[in-house]
């Protein structure tokens, strides 16, 4: 990546909630950087990868508390950055795409409508010509009849064109860094590939950055070029996503023990033993 | 003599009624003997979980024939029926009541078929399924994901059932509690020589659990093969083969091409 820009770089993130029993740590300060290219990161559930992904656009609510050193896209420092001027950010330059479209729609506006809205309110264009780039960008997500799907209501949707959609409607405004959050997680395996290959085809494209954020290690060391794996709030490994299987951390080994294997079949999976030390290694760097 | 432990022949399960009526299962076949560890494999509305719905009566609205031991099965179920096969579901955070504690849901199926020695058979039910004692008095929300579905296995073993109907057992859970979860239902299939039908849509996990293999798309089982078939990656059907592909990972080449 060295050659590349860095688009992003996070510095020292760290994540807290307050709950009755004090303080809880969901992200306890990573450092991680993205360029343009695929970065998947990793993790099983709690381990703190979806809200380094809501940090980035600074979408930690109140009573959480997101503290970093620093978050800077294309050398600026979000951190520093107005509320006014992180919404010109959010979808604008940097586009989330979260894990299920029947959340994410709004069930009571047209899908038409909402696309071109998100296109009209970051450029300002007519909506005349609002409309047509909705189409054209309908029709790139490989949507048979753009224009009948322009006129429907999201539940008139299956939950595959409900992803490509939400899709469509992040890349609209042309972001230089795309945030998927488990995307096709609630898609059936045939339909999560070809959502995946039309993602993957525009990132290349338009030449962006993708954070993908999964609990998939098969599919993450298919799809991206480098691995972010995350355990208990902290990054215990970076590698490239093609050697992915000569990872050398206990608990990356353990996870990919732990999948039952088509071509290889044992008697047994093996169980992951969580050493308490993993809670509390550094975490690992993750510039490139 | 060699009789299959479940048979189920020509099944249809409908919805709605008059000209809004959808067949959602059409004429699926399929035995499976006993101590047999039997897969359906789908996409969603591929009717798999309605099969298994349909076996376990909770669903009554369907034809074609049914039989456990060779017994056939009517739409509405005797109660002995349960204490032949039980089901674990999908969702182990949907599946159990959450103001009840572990040792109620586990005594209840016992108080409802008048069985008696029930702080024995609970705490017999905990151990078997690697929770313990420590458990017994806990709710749903204070147990993790897999230990829910530590619990509902247990639930389902209380009256000590033959046959076990799983529906995506593991699909809510991360893959090292996957791992765990499997591991207790292949064992507890050695010990007590049980018979399983499994649903899900994970070519991998069925591999792992199941000998036989049936793969059905909107309503229909497309293809039936072995799992040694399934290994050497010789599904005749294409919809299997892209199934296959698809649980080994992206691949640009496979995808990108046929993209609809």
């Amino acid at each position: 990546m060295s050659e590349q820009e860095t688009l992003l770089r996070v510095e020292d993130l760290w994540v807290r909630f307050p709950t009755r029993n004090g303080i809880v740590e969901a992200v306890r300060g990573i450092s991680f950087a993205v360029g343009r290219e695929r970065v998947g990161i990793v993790g099983e559930s709690g381990s703190g990868k979806s809200m380094t992904g809501r940090s980035i656009l600074r979408l930690i609510r109140p009573p959480g508390q997101m503290t970093a050193k620093e978050i800077s896209f294309k050398g600026d420092n979000l951190l520093d950055y107005s509320e006014r001027q992180m919404r010109d950010v959010r979808g604008h330059k940097i586009s989330m795409v979260m894990q299920d479209p029947k959340f994410s729609l709004n069930p009571v506006m047209t899908v038409g409508k909402q696309i071109s809205e998100a296109y009209r309110l970051h450029s300002g264009a007519s909506r005349g010509d609002a409309k047509r780039k909705a189409l054209e960008m309908l029709e790139a997500v490989q949507i048979r009849e753009p224009e009948r799907v322009y006129n429907s209501y999201p539940h008139e949707v299956s939950g595959g064109m409900g992803q490509r959609i939400m899709i469509a409607m992040m890349l609209i405004p042309d972001p230089d860094l795309l945030i998927a959050d488990e995307p096709t997680s609630a898609l059936d395996v045939t339909v999560q590939m070809r959502v995946l290959a039309i993602m993957d085809k525009l990132v290349k494209d338009r030449g962006m950055g993708l954070i993908f954020i999964s609990h998939d290690l098969q599919l993450v060391s298919s799809f991206c070029d480098r691995v972010i794996i995350m355990y208990g709030g902290k990054i215990v490994e970076t590698c490239k996503a093609s050697e992915l299987h000569n990872a050398k951390h206990p608990y990356t080994r353990g996870l990919l023990a732990a999948l039952p294997q088509i071509d290889d079949p044992k008697a047994k999976l093996a169980v992951l033993d969580r050493d308490p030390v993993w809670r509390d290694q550094e975490s690992v760097v993750a510039y490139d | 003599m060699n009789q299959p432990m479940l048979e189920v022949a020509n099944l249809n399960v409908y919805f709605g009624e008059g000209g809004d009526i959808f067949q959602a299962v059409d004429s699926v076949s399929f035995k499976v003997k006993k101590g047999g560890s039997y897969g359906l494999v789908g996409e969603s509305g591929s009717g798999k979980s309605t099969v298994l719905r349909a076996i376990s009566g909770l669903i009554a609205d369907w034809d074609g024939r049914i039989c456990v031991e060779g017994e056939v099965l009517e739409p509405k179920r005797e109660k002995a029926f349960y204490r032949k096969m039980q089901m674990v579901f999908q969702d182990p955070y949907a599946s159990l009541h959450p103001r009840h504690t572990v040792d109620r849901i586990l005594s209840e199926p016992l108080g409802l078929h008048g069985i008696g020695d029930v702080e024995t058979r609970v705490l017999k039910a905990l151990d078997d399924v690697g929770l313990g004692k420590a458990f017994r008095f806990r709710y749903p929300h204070q147990l993790s994901g897999g230990q829910r579905q530590r619990v509902a296995v247990a639930r389902a073993l209380m009256l000590e059932p033959q046959i076990l109907l799983l529906d995506e057992p593991t699909s809510a859970l991360d893959v090292s509690v996957q791992a765990e979860v499997l591991n207790l239902l292949s064992d507890l299939r050695t010990e007590r020589n049980l018979t399983y039908l499994m649903v899900t849509h994970d070519l991998a996990v069925v591999a792992h659990m199941c000998e036989e293999i049936a793969v059905m798309s909107h309503g229909k089982v497309v293809e039936v093969m072995s799992v040694e078939q399934m290994r050497r990656s010789e599904p005749k059907e294409a919809y299997t083969r892209e199934l296959l592909m698809a649980s080994k990972g992206y691949d640009p080449e496979f995808f990108a091409g046929e993209a609809v």
